[in-house]
């Protein structure tokens, strides 16, 4: 697998044009309204700025905190809300003026995969008609009935055919999870932007489905955009992974330099801090544990976004470097060949999955103490 | 079908442990017919030890630290065996010790702080409620100990924070003051269900160093509820894999890690994507779904989603429940009727290499 490693450079360069393309997308949410004249506070920035392309076949990571973002431009990119501003482009055709109306025919090629299977599915609705409504939306014909299309995917996506007739309640949160991927199967999308669909599951079921979901990618040759929080199901799937902090994009690039290179300060602390289940490793392993939370979206810090919470901003960068982090706010540009990093000091640590003693060499320790 | 000769609580330097849980059942009655959710557990507990329980959902793990805390009395529920912590038998206490017991000895902190904390009580008033129940203390001596367990769980300006909702606070800050609740009154025994399920990596990272600060400090004793084997390897000393009720494994962690030696801790090893190692092309899941508790196999629990049953002669795994027995030490257990030497092998040659 790992000769797909050199895939973003390359791919940038073949003649097919991505198959999405995403350029400088926003979201503002309204502030809340306060005092007497009811003036809005700051908008909340929730996306602000991101930039990147999918292709045909490939998946797309998008991994970082609750609230970084990632889940509002999954809904962003594919119009289920109305970005602020950016262009989306999907086969080349832009979609960002269309109206709700105008995408109608385009969720045939574009679909989703939620997290919660509890909540997406409607209780009221058997299997059948769940599954089946893309195609009575769509105004689809299939060859044979729609009751023989639904019934085959469901077969395909590990589901009991028989099971038609059932109502939600009667599976599992494995299988819930099954009839949202058969719905977003149904009409054969070209794209799917699964939004946490593993998160909900227990690690057993959520191999099974993670499984599923790669077989559907080489069956049918979607393309993925996997949100997701859980770094090693997103190294596990992705080609492409974009790290997110405040609604920007941290660093991108292709999965195996993420996690051989990192460069970022916050994909270290993010790496650092996924427990891996090995306790010599762990006893090993150097946690970078950031302080602090999550600073607000509407009144995001000056500078680099993430200065606030920056180990390396402060533990080892002098005072004039410091200066610049507060004041200039960098941007994401390459630092090496196919990898883009939104940092004035990147540095490429290769040592924090399995704690490689090769560089337990006097690197300043990043721990803070807890206040 | 529990057995008499299950081990006796590991010998240890301190003589009888601070926490020993024998023969644990809990059972519901229902409609459709009685629940096994807890069936026959045994473990053991030193202070200052993290024991961590691991399983999936309806495997048991929540129930059983509910009935340490002794909230199935006055339910249905059928509890029998018993918990001994501290030389006192929880199961035969009454509510009304229990009570006195829960917040001072034994607290808890839940997975979804968001719905374990009042929405219409201060985060401050919370915690000093949990304090004064337990101690005669004035308002005022409530307060300054709440900010100053507030500023020990890492809350900045704490004392600025404590006339705050919970809504005002952050996920991790919200987990940071259950911790601070359940550690108001210097627990014995602190019990956290899936304390980090909720959180982000990063917050997790400083919530389960916090518990071992914390439990440094005390000199606690730490169970831990997970359903993530990297969280039991970071953190836990002990660990207990749970699997349909029962304890399918038990051991010291850096034993049990070394040598998992259960079917179903291979498969929990395996589905999980793990990136300290070479990508692996295809997961390996367990297939099939938890077992329902009110039909529990007979046999092994874990027979119909095992690979390995073939390998034992006959029909034993469908038809004799196995005993959890010592393994390569006899700390280590394992409740397997592939023979050890065996299990070893399988291990080396068919699972070590695709994990």
């Amino acid at each position: 697998m790992t000769s797909t490693a050199p895939a973003p450079a390359a791919s940038d360069s073949t003649s097919t044009a991505p198959l999405l393309e995403v350029t400088d997308v926003t979201k503002y949410f309204p502030g809340k309204t306060s005092g007497l004249l009811g003036r809005r506070g700051n908008p909340v920035k929730a996306v602000d700025g991101v930039s990147f392309t999918v292709h045909e076949g490939e998946t797309l990571g998008l991994v970082g905190e609750s609230g970084c973002g990632k889940s509002t431009t999954g809904r962003a990119v594919s119009k289920l809300i109305e970005p602020t501003s950016g262009t989306i482009k999907f086969g080349g055709r832009d979609i960002s003026g269309l109206s709700q109306h105008q995408m109608r025919p385009l969720r045939r090629e574009m679909q989703m995969i939620f997290q919660d299977p509890y909540s997406s599915l409607n209780p009221r609705h058997t299997i059948g008609t769940i599954v089946g409504t893309p195609y009575h939306i769509q105004g689809v014909r299939p060859e044979g009935g729609v009751k023989r299309a639904v019934q085959g995917v469901m077969e395909r996506v590990g589901l009991n055919p028989e099971h038609y007739n059932r109502y939600p309640h009667e599976f599992s949160g494995g299988q819930r999870q099954r009839i949202g991927i058969a719905r977003a199967l149904a009409l054969r999308p070209k794209l799917i932007v699964c939004d946490e669909p593993v998160s909900a599951l227990d690690v057993s079921v959520q191999a099974q489905v993670v499984n599923l979901l790669e077989d559907l990618q080489n069956e049918f040759g979607l393309a993925y955009v996997f949100i997701a929080h859980d770094l090693s199901v997103v190294r596990h799937i992705s080609d492409r992974v974009a790290v997110m902090y405040l609604g920007k994009i941290m660093e991108i690039t292709d999965r195996d330099s993420l996690y051989e290179y990192p460069m970022h300060p916050y994909t270290h602390a993010l790496l650092s801090a996924v427990p891996i289940p090995d306790p010599k490793i762990e006893a090993r392993r150097e946690k970078i544990l950031l302080t602090g939370d999550l600073p607000s979206p509407s009144n995001p810090p000056s500078g680099c976004v993430f200065h606030s919470r920056c180990p390396k901003f402060k533990n080892e960068l002098s005072d004039s470097e410091r200066e610049h982090c507060r004041t200039v706010e960098p941007v994401l540009e390459e630092k090496r060949p196919g990898q883009s990093v939104y940092c004035h000091f990147p540095q490429a640590r290769p040592d924090l999955i399995a704690g490689d003693p090769v560089t337990e060499s006097p690197i300043r320790s990043t721990r803070p103490k807890a206040a | 079908m529990s057995t008499a000769t299950a081990p006796v609580p590991p010998r240890s330097s301190v003589g009888a442990p601070f926490l020993s849980v024998e023969d644990l059942k809990v059972h519901f009655p229902t409609d459709d017919g009685l629940v096994k959710s807890v069936d026959g557990l045994t473990f053991s507990l030193q202070p200052g030890e993290i024991l961590g329980i691991v399983g999936e959902s309806g495997s048991g793990k929540s129930v059983t630290a509910q009935a340490i805390l002794g909230l199935h009395k006055g339910s249905q529920a059928q509890v029998s065996g018993s918990i001994w912590l501290n030389g006192r038998d929880l199961v035969a206490a009454s509510e009304d010790d229990m009570r006195q017991v829960r917040g001072s000895e034994i607290a808890m902190i839940f997975q979804d702080p968001l719905s374990a904390l009042h929405p219409f009580y201060t985060i401050g008033q919370q915690i000093a409620e949990a304090y004064r129940v337990h101690n005669k203390v004035s308002a005022k001596d409530a307060r300054a100990r709440t900010v100053e367990m507030l500023q020990k769980v890492g809350i900045p300006n704490a004392a600025g924070r404590y006339d705050d909702y919970p809504h005002q606070f952050s996920g991790g800050m919200r987990q940071r003051a259950m911790i601070a609740m359940a550690l108001i009154c210097k627990p014995r025994l602190l019990i956290a269900d899936e304390p980090t399920t909720a959180l982000d990596v990063t917050v997790q990272a400083q919530i389960l160093e916090l518990i071992k600060e914390l439990r440094d400090e005390l000199d606690s004793a730490v169970i831990l509820i997970t359903h993530d084997l990297g969280v039991v390897a970071e953190t836990c000393d002990q660990v207990v894999v749970m699997y349909g009720g029962q304890a399918v494994e038990k051991g010291p962690v850096d034993e049990l890690f070394a040598l998992p030696e259960m079917p179903y801790t291979w498969g929990l090893l395996g589905s999980m994507p793990r990136m300290d190692r070479v990508r692996e092309t295809r997961l390996t899941p367990i297939p099939g779904s938890p077992p329902s508790l009110i039909n529990v196999p007979k046999g092994c629990v874990f027979n119909p989603r095992c690979r390995f049953s073939d390998r034992v002669p006959g029909r034993k795994c469908f038809e004799v429940h196995p005993d959890l027995l010592p393994s390569s030490s006899p700390r280590h257990e394992v409740r397997c009727h592939i023979p050890h030497e065996e299990r070893v092998e399988i291990l080396d040659t068919e699972i070590r290499p695709t994990l």
